[in-house]
């Protein structure tokens, strides 16, 4: 890579990296607040992400989704749509999945693992272009309606899982899906099995780069994203595109939500992701919205989130990794104030 | 026939518009808060968050101290500060407000869930810590059908009104109402006349939070006296639909509350009707309507309800 | 350097006298922003009670100058002397404080205030804690008699026409006690009969004693108003003229700095077949209210009809009807006889059809694309740029460097994002964008707003030159010399209605600007025998 270009990549890189840091300093405060020893924490965190090869599995099996969520809310953003929805539509994705894919069980894998897919991301993505279609229709804010829609999901999930796919007892859930539809494993260690799921969310960002910059619908989403006037004068159909980045949104995230099913929990249990969507917001900016920052910012939240199942042991609540994500989207967002303190290093240095 | 007529009775009952009423009072000062800060350019999604820390604060400083109304009041402590730090991010650092907002929403997430088992030892929900009693008004209790509205009654409501009739003075009436709405409409007008364009738009974030603050902790101290994880419930967004259909008007955006107010109750009331015979998990799905409801709202009012011009666009001096 | 100093007399005791003869003094500022000194050393003295004009191209930093007097920005060195006393201002409140009133170009009004509120706004009359919106109604009624400043204290400022909101504007700094009133380019928005109307303000105005400073480059109008003249070029000060003992050539040569031709070669009327019609066509604004009230005509290939009139008259609303990005209510849009009433602009550019947009930043590029994206948007699916699905960055990237080169766009990088050139250059590209495109009919709208004179004259170069290749153009300007040196035929628009048709050789700037104020020609020409 040429000098300029080198320096250009620090310079991008430099926003989200500081952003993380100061995050993590802010939140080492916070655990120091509580009477806890922050080094020791993050020590543990450290620990109980990467230090066995059970915990890199574990880490690697939480991210898988999380590069899928990023690449959704990035996508989104590239096409100048905020999706904070992604949390619904990937139990959408999952939930309708699942109740189709119970009675797979006469397809060969070649078959039942790529339909038990698509239906998941048409799932997602359809969920997706409401938002999208009334955004382009009446100007409606995707925020709103997109936050309204994941509510609605946790309703409807909770009814289906309660009623019409109810099975067995103790948590609700739905049946689980046929072996056919399970994704293969790739690894094993102790109990924990890494599937094939992530080579799916890599394929996904590699699609994602490939669609942003070498096609004309990447070039007219962005378009949109950047001027919908201009786009619309260049006679680009905003409205077209509008819907059509959200249902590629909603369609990534359903595929976060069939993978899971696929790979990891077989059935779809009553509850939503738990904060996978959300996570994707924090993924998206921490990343820039780039398919290869994501992939890496997807890793540190699956290091953060598995590490911060050990660091409960501790007493310290794994609600610290949805502090540390609040406060980078917030830095990442007022990215100023990032900008300044780098200004300033630079400098000194 | 018969569900028809359980249905009507529902309207008959005065128990229904009580509910309405405190249905709607957190929504109205959700709304409120929202007036408060578009009305002078700043789009303010963190109000979600804000409702969820007031509630989180009110019960964690009525346990510690036993004195609900201390509790009330460090709630508004804690709104006041959030809204600063998005303030602070909106106007000094010229961030993007939306996201800005969600950020803030899921700090107040992260730390409400943070702090339960530091301070109450137990995740998820806490104990019963104390509530603001409902008031009675003795000449009032005794009306008929209205004295079972309003005769016993949470004095968060009337707080809420009261809040209304305030903004409404202060936003139409006085001359800081008038650089509000200036400062929301056309910033570099007000700046070229020496209005101070930041200051005023602090203030308009700082009173939102204000306001978000007092619903959460009418959500926790105000009602069921306990905290539970993301108790808010959407009511934030709820309230910044009320704003829209409202056109930004503190008395547009009270009557567009108690609109979903009723429409709550109603879902809520449909819930408990033995008339309508289908099974309890159906029953729950009723629980969307206020969803679905704003998503129509907003898609339809939009365009015909105009925000202020300046509205989300943070204001630069060229300088 | 031409460097004119035909007044430089001052008084001896300028500094100790605080009844200087000297409105106004300006000493040797000088500011700069980044990458360019917009101020260089500029000194400039107004006398009391006198209409000055200040005078310059666009950039030549007579608006940076005046936003210092007003104090919206802060001189990096130098003096200001307001009535001989040394001032230092840390914002406008200072500036009206010393009394100094400023109407901007763009209006600094509220749309959803009142007149009264507007003018009060920052000093409120209060009752108690109360804003006393009597009070404000009647001191704004009583300025509006005293100085003959008809305004309507009740109307919101969005439904007030826009010479109605300049005198809102005036009465503004009047109401802060103003002496001296800087106007800066208010002609712009103005038809020729409005501007005498503000002339006759303006002189009532001195006559009460106040002191007017006057920006333009309208080199007509500040012969006939002002009394001297201050000329800007690239940041500095190249002429301090006497009005009376000087004349529009030598005050064009000092702010352009050489001879300036004033006209270019247009070869003789020779139009085609018509190749875009406009039917009965009626437009909406945003407000719902109809901004075009069946407008009628016709292009040829190989001519150009020009469009003037005053701005929001219905001109945006009109071209945006015509191009798809507004929805006609009524009549038809027909491209080569096809009806393409409301089609999308796609269909549109497929047909040949380009469009140089009005408003270049918000409509024709995308500041944060490179300028070879910029540079396909609108064929960008298009062979050679792309084929099927895929782009073929290599041949964007040669095309780019192409026309570049074609229209002289600087600076040469095509990987330059489209913000980061200057507005000169960001034109270039947009227009060598569209014409590069071949198309057969061309809807050009205020192409050269915000340009300096070398732009302007590649432009309208570039504009005759595809014109002589037979493709029919539509010219919509606010300019009227830009209008009269490029049209073939004139059409003046006037609250969404067409007044009249005449050709350049065959009318007078006056019938023109009657035209712009609302008559019609048949009244204008039948009125006189």
């Amino acid at each position: 890579m040429k000098k300029p270009e080198m320096k250009k990549l620090l310079e991008s890189i430099a926003v989200p990296v500081l952003a993380v840091l100061i995050a993590l300093l802010i939140s080492g405060f916070i655990i120091l607040a509580i009477g806890k020893n922050p080094i020791k924490a993050y020590g543990v965190l450290l620990h109980g992400a990467f230090g066995s090869k059970q915990a890199i599995i574990d880490t690697l099996i939480k991210t898988t989704p999380l590069i899928l969520t990023g690449l959704a809310v990035g996508f989104g953003f590239r096409a100048g749509v905020f999706n904070i929805g992604a949390e619904g539509q990937m139990a959408m994705g999952a939930l309708i999945a699942a109740t189709f894919a119970s009675n797979f069980g006469g397809l060969p894998p070649a078959v039942a693992i790529p339909l038990t897919m698509l239906i998941g991301m048409g799932a997602g993505a359809g969920w997706a272009a409401i938002a999208g279609f009334l955004k382009a229709k009446t100007g409606a804010h995707e925020v709103v309606t997109t936050i309204m829609l994941n509510w609605i999901t946790t309703y409807v999930a909770s009814f289906m899982v309660t009623g019409p796919l109810a099975t067995g007892y103790g948590t609700p859930k739905s049946p689980e899906i046929a072996q056919s539809a399970q994704l293969p494993i790739l690894m094993r260690a102790g109990a924990i099995e890494l599937s094939a799921g992530i080579l799916i969310s890599i394929a996904a960002a590699v699609f994602m780069y490939v669609f942003l910059n070498k096609t004309t619908t990447g070039y007219e989403i962005k378009a949109v994203g950047f001027n919908p006037y201009a786009a619309e004068y260049g006679g680009i159909s905003v409205a077209k595109n509008v819907v059509l980045a959200m249902a590629i949104s909603g369609a990534l995230a359903g595929l976060a939500g069939v993978t899971e099913l696929m790979g990891v929990h077989h059935r779809f249990l009553g509850e939503l992701s738990g904060g996978k969507g959300f996570d994707g917001i924090s993924i998206a900016l921490i990343g820039q919205n780039n398919p290869i920052g994501i992939i890496f910012a997807a890793l540190l939240i699956g290091a953060l989130r598995t590490g911060s199942n050990e660091m409960q042991f501790m007493g310290v609540s794994k609600y610290i990794v949805i502090i540390v994500q609040g406060i980078v989207i917030f830095l990442v967002a007022a990215d100023r104030i990032v900008k300044a303190i780098y200004a300033r290093k630079k400098v000194k240095a | 026939m018969r569900v028809l007529t359980a249905i009507l009775s529902i309207f008959l009952n005065p128990q229904f518009y009580k509910i309405a009423l405190t249905a709607a009072t957190p929504l109205i000062f959700a709304s409120l808060g929202g007036v408060f800060s578009e009305i002078t350019g700043v789009v303010n999604i963190a109000l979600e968050g804000i409702i969820l820390m007031g509630a989180f604060t009110s019960v964690v400083f009525t346990y510690l101290t036993g004195n609900v109304w201390f509790g009330v009041l460090m709630a508004i402590v804690s709104g006041i500060l959030l809204a600063l730090l998005h303030a602070w991010g909106s106007i000094k650092w010229a961030g993007n407000q939306v996201v800005l907002g969600t950020a803030i929403i899921l700090l107040s997430q992260g730390l409400t869930g943070f702090l339960m088992e530091p301070i109450f030892g137990q995740p998820g929900q806490t104990d019963f810590v104390g509530k603001v009693d409902e008031i009675t008004i003795p000449g009032l209790v005794n009306v008929p059908f209205l004295g079972q509205v309003i005769g016993e009654i949470s004095p968060f409501v009337y707080i809420a009104f009261g809040c209304v009739a305030f903004g409404w003075w202060l936003i139409y009436k006085t001359k800081l109402g008038l650089r509000m709405r200036s400062v929301g409409e056309n910033p570099e007008a007000a700046d070229t006349l020496g209005v101070n364009v930041f200051a005023i738009r602090y203030f308009g974030v700082i009173m939102s939070g204000v306001f978000a603050s007092l619903a959460g902790a009418y959500l926790s101290v105000g009602e069921i006296g306990q905290f539970k994880e993301l108790m808010s419930g959407g009511r934030g967004f709820i309230g910044l639909a009320a704003m829209i259909i409202g056109k930004w008007n503190p008395v547009g955006a009270m009557l567009a509350s108690l609109f979903f107010g009723l429409f709550g109750a109603f879902s809520n009331q449909l819930q408990s009707l033995q008339e309508i015979t289908v099974a309890a998990n159906v029953k729950s799905l009723f629980d969307t309507i206020p969803f679905v409801l704003t998503i129509i709202v907003v898609a339809g009012f939009v365009g015909k309800s105009r925000p202020p011009a300046a509205d989300g666009v943070p204001y630069e001096k060229s300088e | 350097m031409d460097d004119l100093r035909k007044d430089s007399r001052h008084s001896e005791l300028e500094g100790h006298d605080n009844r200087s003869e000297y409105a106004v003094e300006m000493i040797e500022i000088t500011k700069r922003f980044p990458g360019v000194l917009a101020n260089d050393r500029v000194t400039l003295r107004i006398k009391k009670g006198e209409i000055h004009a200040i005078v310059g191209e666009n950039g030549a930093g007579k608006s940076t100058l005046m936003n210092q007097l007003y104090g919206l920005y802060h001189p990096d060195s130098g003096e200001i002397r307001i009535f001989g006393q040394k001032k230092v201002f840390t914002g406008p409140r200072d500036a009206i404080k010393a009394g100094i009133g400023m109407v901007h170009q763009h209006f600094m009004l509220v749309n959803t205030l009142t007149v009264a509120e507007n003018v009060v706004l920052g000093n409120e009359p209060v009752k108690g804690v109360n804003f006393d919106l009597r009070r404000a109604r009647q001191e704004v009624k009583e300025l509006s008699e005293k100085y003959g400043l008809y305004v309507d204290v009740d109307a919101k400022i969005e439904d007030i026409p826009v010479g109605m909101q300049q005198r809102v504007e005036i009465i503004k700094t009047l109401y802060r006690g103003a002496n001296i009133i800087i106007l800066d380019e208010p002609t712009a928005v103005l038809t020729p009969q409005e501007v005498e109307e503000l002339f006759e303000i303006m002189r009532n105005l001195q006559k009460s004693g106040k002191t007017i400073l006057f920006i333009s480059h309208k080199l007509n109008e500040v012969m006939e108003i002002s009394d001297r003249i201050t000329v800007m070029r690239g940041g500095r000060v190249t002429a301090e003229l006497i009005t009376k003992e000087t004349n529009e050539r030598e005050i064009a040569r000092a702010m352009v700095g050489r001879d300036v031709v004033l006209k270019l070669d247009k070869a003789p009327h020779t139009p085609k077949e018509i190749v875009f019609e406009v039917k009965d066509l009626w437009v909406k604004d945003n407000r719902h209210l109809d901004a075009v009230k069946g407008v009628s005509f016709q292009v040829r290939k190989g001519e150009i009809v020009g469009i003037a009139g005053v701005a929001g008259n219905g001109q945006t609303e009109l071209v945006e009807a015509i191009t798809g990005l507004r929805k006609a209510e009524k009549g038809q849009v027909l491209f080569e006889g096809i009806d393409v009433t409301n089609k999308h602009p796609r269909v549109l550019r497929e047909m040949g059809m380009t469009h140089i947009a009005e408003d270049r930043l918000k409509h024709a590029l995308i500041k944060q694309f490179p300028a070879y994206y910029n540079v396909i948007l609108g064929r960008h699916y298009k062979r050679p740029f792309a084929n099927g699905a895929f782009l073929n960055h290599q041949e964007i990237k040669r095309y780019t460097a192409e026309l570049m080169e074609e229209f002289d766009v600087r600076p040469r990088i095509i990987e330059h994002l489209g913000g980061n050139f200057s507005g000169g250059n960001q034109q270039k590209l947009v227009v060598g964008r569209e014409i590069k495109a071949g198309p057969k009919f061309m809807v050009v709208a205020q192409p050269t707003r915000g340009l300096d004179v070398g732009a302007i004259e590649f432009i309208h170069r570039q504009i005759l030159r595809m014109r002589e290749q037979d493709v029919g153009i539509l010219l919509i300007s606010m300019e009227l010399e830009e209008i009269f040196s490029l049209s073939d035929r004139i059409l003046v628009m006037y609250e969404g209605q067409i007044m009249g048709e005449v050709r350049p050789e065959e009318t007078t700037v006056e019938e023109v600007g009657l035209m712009m104020a609302g008559k019609r020609l048949e009244e204008i020409r039948g009125g006189k025998r």
